[in-house]
């Protein structure tokens, strides 16, 4: 399974030269395996994504985690919608009331955008989920909703050999107390099980969380003590916040590993960082 | 490892905030979760016994009527919003652990997913005054 990062920003896309490091693109993600490929959100990262490493293939699938505009904004922008011979999947949650279609069409219609999601030339379909589990190509997918404003889900890879889990935008400890310490009460935690590599929010100092809460966000403690208690085995620490320069982000890193001696491989996600599992 | 919804821990850290008697079971009855206004009423700690079997927790209140007639489990609102999966809501009577009879103000609701799937319930007891009703 390859991983490619493709956007790590959170919120809005960055431009200023102190986050070039970290990279200023929002959240985007692709996984591959014997050249099936997905793209996980469409944030403005799916700018540098294709087709993938093999040119004959004619399927991709694009899951989002939820529509906010960080996660959306790359859409329009992804070449493969605009290739009649491409057959793409996109995989969204579930809401109560409206349609995946009618949710992606507030942005892909006129005046925010040019085109039309029916005028796009790809073969497209559209699909609606909630927690469930599906196959594509060589991997399974569990989706479940997790703590974020407006429906969004988490999702849970499994490769031949290899499980990625993603939850760039997730606030488990959202409460009078803070993150619960009976596992069956966290938000997540099922699809976080014993993950090969987790990518879980951490966009937040635990000193900026107070003031933050129910943004439906994390800090980096409390995205490193989520990870411990699910058993990962390798955090990618992201959904960096705009406000936080390459610098900001290198002290706060430095400052998690001095207060948690966590034998966890954690590390911030870096955009243009490649990882390969089994 | 079996975890609960987010319907259920978001209603969970909901009554953890409040003042008022919250009680969450799943659709079972077995109470999986209760404040701790709800504590006092149950005269019990959450933090010691954990969830408890519909068996256990349904026979601490004695629900009765004006008359002091037991009520049947079928005209308490909870019950009937795990049979029915809608919301109710009732007045009456309970015999507390301490012997005393207080007047309470039940409203049940189920939770219902997103995908209207039936994850559990909520009871609230509204503690009221004697001139209230």
């Amino acid at each position: 399974m390859k991983i490619k990062i493709r956007g790590v920003r959170g919120s809005i896309p960055t431009a200023d030269p102190d986050t070039t490091y970290y990279g200023g693109n929002t959240s985007c993600i692709e996984v591959e395996e014997e050249g099936w490929r997905l793209v996980l959100d469409a944030g403005s990262g799916m700018r540098y994504s294709n087709t993938g490493e093999r040119p004959d293939n004619k399927r991709i699938d694009i899951l989002l985690t939820h529509l906010h505009l960080d996660h959306i904004i790359g859409l329009g922008f992804f070449q493969p919608l605009f290739d009649p011979a491409m057959e793409i999947h996109i995989w969204g949650p579930a809401s109560s009331k409206q349609s995946l279609h009618s949710r992606l069409t507030r942005y892909l219609s006129p005046p925010l955008f040019p085109v039309l999601i029916r005028n796009l030339p790809c073969k497209l379909t559209l699909h609606e989920i909630d927690n469930t589990e599906f196959k594509i190509g060589p991997f399974t997918v569990q989706s479940e909703y997790v703590i974020h404003p407006g429906p969004t889900i988490g999702y849970r890879i499994t490769g031949h050999h290899s499980v990625f889990v993603y939850l760039p935008d997730h606030e488990p400890a959202l409460g009078r107390t803070g993150m619960l310490t009976d596992p069956r009460w966290i938000s997540g935690i099922r699809l976080a099980k014993g993950a090969d590599i987790l990518l879980h929010d951490a966009q937040y100092t635990r000193e900026e969380y107070p003031f933050r809460t129910g943004w439906g966000h994390s800090s980096m403690d409390d995205a490193l003590h989520f990870a411990t208690m699910a058993g990962v085995k390798h955090l990618l620490l992201a959904h960096h916040d705009p406000d936080h320069s390459d610098a900001t982000l290198n002290e706060m890193f430095s400052a998690l590993q001095t207060r948690h001696n966590n034998p966890i491989h954690h590390e911030l996600a870096v955009e243009g960082m490649e990882l390969e599992l089994p | 490892m079996p975890a609960y919804e987010i319907e259920i821990i978001l209603n969970r850290q909901l009554a953890d905030c409040l003042s008022i008697p919250v009680f969450i079971t799943d659709t079972a009855g077995n109470l999986i979760f209760y404040n701790e206004p709800a504590e006092e009423i149950l005269g019990k700690r959450y933090e010691e016994t954990g969830e408890m079997p519909v068996e256990m927790w349904g026979t601490i209140f004695k629900p009765i009527d004006e008359a002091g007639h037991l009520l049947a489990p079928d005209d308490l609102p909870l019950v009937k919003t795990l049979r029915n999966c809608r919301p109710y809501h009732k007045i009456f009577l309970i015999e507390s652990l301490k012997g005393t009879i207080e007047k309470i103000s039940v409203t049940s609701y189920p939770i219902l997913g997103r995908s209207g799937k039936f994850l559990g319930a909520v009871a609230i007891f509204w503690e009221l005054k004697d001139d209230e009703n």
